[in-house]
C-alpha cells in the first residue's frame, strides 16, 4: 500500500512527534506551572524565551540548535563526551528541533489549564495534610489533565508539521531525518512527481486528523468524569 | 483544648488586630461580612501569615513570628470545612473522604464507616461531588475533615451557601459532632441563630478586631455589643474630650457635641481624646431635671424614636444637639411616665465606658 519511501517517512514521523511531546512534557510541565504561579523576578523574560521559537524564524531556530547541539557545539559535544550521544543529522536531532519548536505551544497550553484550577481546592489539599508535591500530583495535575491532553496533541502536531527549524538542523536524509513534510518538499523537486506528492499530503493530513479525533475522544471522556 | 491567638494583619484598606483566647468547645467567630473572620480562620488554618504575634493550640505553638515559628497547614491537623465545600470535582465522595488518610497517621481509615454513618452518606459513597446537592457536598466536606484526624475543626461560614431548607438539614449534624465527637470547633458565622444554636464561647470581631470575646450569654447580654450582633443598635458610642480635671472631687469634664459629662478621671489628662460608650442599658429617663439623686450625669434630651425591643423592654433615642443615646428602659416605666416621640425628658447616665472597655461607674 505505501512505498518504502512513505513509510520510512510515516514511521519516522510518528517516531520523533512521540519522542518530542514526550521529552518536553515535563518541561513543559514544569515551565507552566512556574510562569501560572510563581511570583518572582524575570517572570516576563521566562515568558518571552519560551515563546521565541513560536516568533522567530524557524531557519533561525534551527541554526541556535545547530550551533548549540552541532559536534563541537557547547551542549552537542556535552552530550557525546558523557553519554555517547550524537544528535546532529540523526533524527533524535529532528525530534529535538520538534521539541523546542512545540515547546511554545504545549507550555501555553497547559498553562491555561493550571491557571483555571481553583486555588481553593489545593488549600484544602494542604489542610488535609498534603505536602506540596503530593498536592500537586493528585489535585493540580489530574484537574489539569484536559489541557496536558491539549498541549501534547498542539505539541504532536508541530512536530508532524515541523519543518524549517528540522531540516536546517538535521538536513534531509531519508530514513534518518526525513519526515513527512520533508520528503514532501523533495518530492516537489524531482519533475513529474505530482501523484507521489498528493498521496504523501493525504497520508499527512490522515494522520493530523486521527490524532485530532482521538484527543477529541479523550477529552470528552475526561470531562463527562468530572462534570457527572 | 485551648485556642489563644494575638495576631496581626496588615493589607492594603485593612487592618486586622485580633486577640483572644478560648478553651470552648464551641468558639465561634462572629461578625458582619468584612469584619475579618474568614483572613482570622486563614490565619488560624495557615493559609496566611500575620506580620506579628503567634497562634497557640493546646500545648503547640502553630504561629510564632518572635521566635521564627511557622507551622504550614498541611501539619496544623485543623480541619477546615469552606463555604464553598471545594470538594475534589476528579474524585468520589469516598475518594474525597479519604483523602486525609493518605498523608496523616493520626487519621483512622477505619472512622470512615463511622462518620459516613454519622453523617447520613452511605448513599453517596460511589458519587462524584457534581452529583451532590449543595448540603450533601457540605456533609462530605465535614466529613473529609474529620477524617484527616484533626485536633481542631474550622468551619468557615459552612451554611453560608445553603438555603434555609438545608441549613435545617444541616445543623443537626453540627450538634451531632459537638455532642458525640468532642472535637473542639471554631464557627465562623455572620449569622445569629446558627451561633447562638452552636457556640459556648463567642469572639466578635468589628472591623478587623475583637470587640468581645467570652462565654455567649455574657458577651450576648452586653447591649452595647448591639450593632455587631445584629441587633437594632443599642448603645451609642460618642467622641469626646477632656475639659478639664476637677482634682478636688477626682472628675473630669468629657465635652462632646451637645453637652458635658463628669466622669472619675483617674489617669486622665486634659486635652485628650477618647471615644465614649454609652449602653442602652445604663441610661434611666426621669420627666425633669431630677433632684436628690447621686446620678452625677442628667442631660437634657428630646426623645426621637421609640421601638419596642424584646418582651417588655422599650428602646429609646435620644437627641442632645447632635449626638445620639440610647436608653433601654422597661415598658411598664415607658407608660407609667407616658413617654412618647418629640418629649423633652432628663438622661440619668448611670455609667460610661471608655475606649478599652474600662467601666466608670458614676453613681
Amino acid at each position: 500500500m505505501l512505498t518504502p519511501v512513505e513509510a520510512d517517512a510515516l514511521t519516522l514521523s510518528l517516531r520523533i512527534g512521540f519522542w518530542a511531546v514526550l521529552c518536553s512534557l515535563p518541561v513543559a510541565v514544569a515551565l507552566a506551572y512556574v510562569l501560572a504561579r510563581g511570583r518572582f523576578r524575570g517572570r516576563a523574560v521566562l515568558a518571552a524565551l519560551v515563546d521565541l521559537p513560536l516568533v522567530l524564524p524557524p531557519v533561525v531556530t534551527g541554526y541556535a540548535l545547530l550551533l548549540l547541539f552541532g559536534r563541537h557545539g557547547p551542549i552537542g559535544e556535552w552530550l557525546d563526551s558523557w553519554f555517547g550521544i550524537v544528535v546532529a543529522f540523526r533524527w533524535t536531532g529532528a525530534a529535538i528541533a520538534a521539541a523546542v519548536m512545540g515547546l511554545p505551544l504545549m507550555v501555553r497550553a497547559i498553562r491555561l489549564s493550571l491557571e483555571a484550577v481553583d486555588p481553593g481546592l489545593e488549600q484544602a489539599a494542604a489542610g488535609l495534610g498534603a505536602p506540596r508535591w503530593a498536592v500537586f500530583a493528585t489535585i493540580t495535575l489530574p484537574l489539569a489533565l484536559p489541557g496536558l491532553l491539549a498541549g501534547c496533541l498542539l505539541g504532536f502536531a508541530k512536530s508532524l508539521g515541523e519543518f524549517g527549524a528540522t531540516i536546517t538542523f538535521v538536513s534531509n536524509i531519508p530514513g534518518e531525518t526525513q519526515t513527512l513534510p520533508i520528503a514532501i518538499y523533495s518530492l516537489l523537486q524531482v519533475p513529474n512527481s505530482d501523484a507521489a506528492v498528493l498521496r504523501l499530503a493525504l497520508l499527512s493530513a490522515a494522520v493530523s486528523l486521527v490524532g485530532v479525533l482521538a484527543a477529541e475522544l479523550i477529552a470528552g471522556r475526561l470531562k463527562r468524569r468530572t462534570a457527572g | 483544648m485551648s485556642l489563644d491567638l494575638d495576631v496581626t494583619l496588615q493589607r492594603p484598606g485593612f487592618t486586622l488586630a485580633a486577640r483572644f483566647a478560648s478553651a470552648g468547645a464551641v468558639t465561634a467567630l462572629f461578625g458582619r461580612s468584612g469584619a475579618g473572620k474568614t483572613t482570622l480562620s486563614a490565619l488560624l488554618t495557615g493559609h496566611l501569615r500575620p506580620d506579628r504575634g503567634h497562634v497557640r493550640l493546646g500545648d503547640r505553638v502553630l504561629v510564632d513570628t518572635h521566635a521564627g515559628i511557622f507551622v504550614p497547614p498541611q501539619r496544623r491537623r485543623i480541619g477546615t470545612v469552606f463555604q464553598d465545600g471545594r470538594l475534589f470535582p476528579h474524585l468520589t465522595v469516598r475518594g474525597n473522604l479519604l483523602y486525609g488518610s493518605w498523608f496523616n497517621r493520626h487519621a483512622d481509615r477505619r472512622q470512615l464507616s463511622e462518620i459516613v454513618a454519622l453523617l447520613g452518606l452511605e448513599a453517596l459513597l460511589q458519587r462524584y461531588p457534581a452529583r451532590l446537592s449543595g448540603g450533601e457536598k457540605q456533609r462530605v466536606a465535614i466529613g473529609r475533615a474529620l477524617l484527616a484526624g484533626p485536633e481542631l475543626l474550622v468551619l468557615d461560614e459552612p451554611l453560608a451557601a445553603l438555603d434555609a431548607q438545608r441549613k435545617a438539614e444541616i445543623l443537626p449534624y453540627l450538634e451531632l459532632l459537638r455532642d458525640r465527637l468532642k472535637l473542639p470547633m471554631v464557627y465562623v458565622s455572620h449569622a445569629l441563630d446558627e451561633v447562638v444554636r452552636l457556640a459556648d464561647t463567642l469572639v466578635l470581631l468589628e472591623a478587623g478586631q475583637v470587640r468581645a470575646a467570652g462565654p455567649i450569654g455574657e458577651v450576648m447580654s452586653r447591649l452595647d455589643l448591639g450593632p455587631g450582633t445584629g441587633r437594632t443598635e443599642a448603645g451609642a458610642v460618642i467622641a469626646a474630650r477632656v475639659e478639664a480635671i476637677d482634682a478636688g472631687h477626682g472628675l473630669a469634664m468629657l465635652g462632646f457635641p451637645g453637652g458635658t459629662l463628669r466622669v472619675p478621671a483617674d489617669g486622665l489628662v486634659p486635652g485628650q481624646e477618647l471615644r465614649l460608650h454609652i449602653r442602652a442599658r445604663d441610661v434611666a429617663i426621669a420627666l425633669e431635671a431630677p433632684r436628690g439623686l447621686s446620678i452625677l450625669n442628667a442631660l437634657p434630651v428630646t426623645i426621637a424614636e421609640m421601638a419596642a425591643t424584646e418582651a417588655g423592654a422599650v428602646e429609646l433615642r435620644l437627641v442632645l444637639g447632635p449626638t445620639l443615646l440610647v436608653a433601654r428602659i422597661t415598658r411598664l416605666s415607658a407608660e407609667t411616665l407616658g413617654l412618647r416621640p418629640g418629649q423633652a425628658v432628663s438622661a440619668l447616665i448611670k455609667s460610661v465606658a471608655f475606649d478599652r472597655g474600662v467601666g466608670a461607674d458614676l453613681s
